[in-house]
């Protein structure tokens, strides 16, 4: 029987640059749950994604983050990842020099200099990708979709436990984002059933679109670094959408 | 000898003597009387290009000088002041031999002699040219592709110091003939344990009207050996000249400034170089276009990282004296540490109108955003950096025939590797 969570931060505070952007973030995933991040321009998500991947300009001031039961608060990237997190990036940065198939390589866990497995191949083809452009830089130059696309392929080759994305929909025409949704779906165990998923994810969206593509299984609304309510996904959406996220400010003032 | 012939002998040697002392105008002054003049072919000459101990034959690997000559047009191998290799008899298309050979065989060599390199240039070519003229130490190759042929596969030369305190000079002609195209890998190494040494080589390469010439040369020096490479490329209608230069071992210092004329119409000159400064090594290289030519075009572009307590001066000089000229110039540093610097220095001098001319520069260190993201695929801190930089050095080489294309992208990965 599992008795931890997947993910636990309590209590989260964190800051960038000399100011306080996460105030005391509590937020939990169980294994086989999809949950999904909303929240205004600025109000911390990404932050809290590139926290929870421990990335070193983000400082935490209080708080921890556990994942599969540990205390990973002062790990390295490389090691959160290696235990099973993934990130696909919101703005990733250009890596010149080095192909974008030798990283899925490495992703992968495949020799630098064999072939890239047929299993990438595979998945590069259905994401629209020809061998040409696994030759590319990673990321320089790259299309919006391109990169976006780009981003949840080097996911399928890590296969992470728990994937948070940073609005993967974001500039993307409406046949790529079902593509996309796919392909995250297979991210997030999606074909099995629901009991029998493992993995897990967190999504940030603001156009939501893509949540008719994915089901999620709660939504937090982030604003001024803080949870300010959590719930079904489809009812918060709703409501921001007709209320705005003053809306959401209100529900948290009288909780029902 | 014919009068006109002893009196350009007289000029050089009374330009050389009276540049004896002066100073190169960049890089580090060498002290050129704490080297030791060597006799010309004091060293016995080598049967086969295999007769070298193992050792020696990796360092020339190394440098892309294959002694099994596999893919190779030809070979010429010079140590310290002798010329103990040279393999003419691979290709019809090309003549490999002795600069002091070919100058007995073809009378009209001597008029390519210190023509795009002059010998009062500065102490260092004074110093080849009076040895030269003086105690009759022609040392160097000519190399030469005859008119209309296009061989694929590569020569290689080498520069070779296998003793201390050695003073190598070589004076290089290489001409490509009308419509042909000649590729050239040139390595240049010191054997183990060479602590001290000097090495000079003046290169002067003529493109005649549609040839084209490229030309490969990785170093691979020792930590206190001093390196002053002089070249000159006259380019003629319709030539191309590709330059890749490959530099990531330690020297103590290293100053060169390669300058093309582009005075050909349409005649093209690329400059790539890759240096690495580790140790305490001051390197200081350059490539300068001049585009005299109507419609030619001239780009340069260079990568230097700085390790340790290098130096890297990183210079590139693109001048048009003709309007409907194009350049392009590109200086990328990468500081890796604290204690090391790099230096560059892009000059665009335009004085036509209608010319196109750009640059840009850019010395950073590694941006810790890529780190980042590399980290949160699963690479290690340390591992990601050293991926950046190798990215950041690789160059795309075009230009080259296929199979040369692999061998340098080798070469260049090869040398790379360990950063
Ligand atoms: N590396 C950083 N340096 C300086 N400020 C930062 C940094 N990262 C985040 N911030 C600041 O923290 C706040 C939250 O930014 P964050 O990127 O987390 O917002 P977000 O919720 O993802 O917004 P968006 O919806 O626009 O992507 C912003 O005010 C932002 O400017
Ligand atoms: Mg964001």
């Amino acid at each position: 029987m599992v008795i931890f969570m997947l993910l636990e931060i309590e209590n989260l505070s964190v800051e960038v640059a000399g100011k306080q952007v996460l105030k005391g973030v509590d937020l939990s995933i169980d294994n086989g749950e999809t949950h999904v991040l909303l929240g205004p321009n600025g109000a911390g998500k990404s932050t809290l994604f590139l926290t929870v991947l421990g990335f070193p300009q983000y400082k935490v001031i209080d708080g921890s983050i556990k994942f599969k039961g540990e205390d990973i608060t002062q790990l390295s990237t490389a090691d959160r990842v290696n235990k099973g997190i993934g990130v696909s990036f919101q703005n990733p940065p250009a890596i010149r020099g080095v192909s974008v198939e030798n990283l899925l390589k490495l992703e992968s866990h495949q020799e630098v200099n064999q072939p890239l497995n047929s299993r990438m191949k595979e998945l590069a083809k259905k994401l629209k990708f020809s061998d040409e452009f696994l030759q590319r830089d990673v990321n320089f130059g790259f299309s919006g979709g391109e990169v976006k696309r780009s981003e949840i392929l080097q996911l399928l080759a890590q296969m992470p436990d728990f994937t948070m994305f940073d609005e993967p929909d974001s500039g993307v025409d409406i046949e790529n984002v079902e593509l996309l949704a796919s392909e995250i779906g297979a991210l997030l165990d999606k074909e099995l059933k629901h009991d029998l998923r493992k993995r897990s994810g967190l999504l940030i969206t603001h156009l939501g679109y893509i949540l008719n593509f994915i089901n999620a299984d709660k939504a937090h609304v982030l604003m001024n670094g803080k949870i300010i309510c959590s719930g079904n996904p489809g009812e918060i959406i709703e409501d921001i959408q007709k209320n705005g996220f003053n809306g959401c400010v209100e529900c948290a003032q009288y909780p029902s | 000898m014919v009068l006109m012939d002893v009196l350009s002998v007289r000029n050089i040697l009374h330009d050389a003597e009276k540049a004896k002392d002066k100073k190169a105008p960049m890089g580090v002054d060498v002290t050129i009387e704490n080297f030791t003049d060597e006799d010309l072919n004091a060293l016995d000459v080598l049967d086969d290009f295999e007769d070298l101990s193992k050792k020696t034959k990796d360092d020339l690997l190394k440098v892309g000088v294959d002694t099994e000559e596999n893919e190779r047009a030809g070979s010429f191998l010079q140590v310290d002041q002798s010329n103990v290799f040279t393999n003419n008899s691979i290709s019809n298309n090309i003549e490999i031999m002795n600069i002091g050979i070919a100058l007995d065989k073809y009378s009209w060599l001597k008029d390519y002699m210190w023509q795009v390199v002059k010998p009062d240039a500065d102490k260092y070519t004074a110093k080849t040219a009076l040895r030269e003229e003086d105690d009759g130490i022609k040392s160097g190759y000519f190399i030469r592709s005859l008119p209309n042929t296009k061989e694929v596969f590569p020569v290689q030369a080498c520069m070779f110091i296998s003793d201390e305190d050695v003073m190598q000079t070589a004076h290089n002609i290489i001409i490509a003939e009308e419509n042909s195209e000649l590729h050239l890998i040139t390595g240049c190494a010191t054997g183990e344990d060479i602590s001290s040494a000097m090495h000079v080589g003046v290169s002067e390469m003529y493109l005649k009207p549609g040839s084209k010439i490229t030309f490969t040369m990785v170093h691979n020096w020792a930590e206190q050996v001093e390196v002053r490479p002089r070249t000159g490329i006259k380019l003629g209608d319709n030539s191309t000249y590709l330059n890749n230069y490959i530099l990531t071992s330690p020297v103590n210092s290293l100053q060169s400034y390669p300058t093309a004329y582009c005075d050909g119409v349409n005649s093209r000159a690329v400059f790539q170089s890759i240096q690495a400064g580790k140790k305490d090594s001051i390197i200081d290289v350059g490539s300068r276009v001049l585009l005299n030519g109507a419609g030619s075009a001239g780009e340069v572009i260079s990568r230097a990282v700085s390790q340790d307590e290098s130096k890297i001066y990183s210079r590139g000089h693109l001048a048009g004296t003709v309007p409907d000229v194009k350049g392009h110039l590109e200086c990328h540093g990468l500081v890796l540490s604290d204690n090391s610097m790099i230096y560059a220095v892009p000059e665009l001098e335009a004085s036509s109108t209608n010319l196109e001319m750009s640059h840009e520069a850019a010395v950073g260190k590694i941006d810790e955003e890529e780190i980042n993201y590399l980290t949160s695929r699963g690479i290690s801190e340390e591992e990601a950096a050293s991926m950046i930089v190798r990215g950041f050095l690789s160059i795309d080489i075009t230009g080259l025939p296929e199979e040369l294309t692999n061998t340098t992208q080798k070469m260049i990965d090869m040398s790379v590797e360990g950063m």
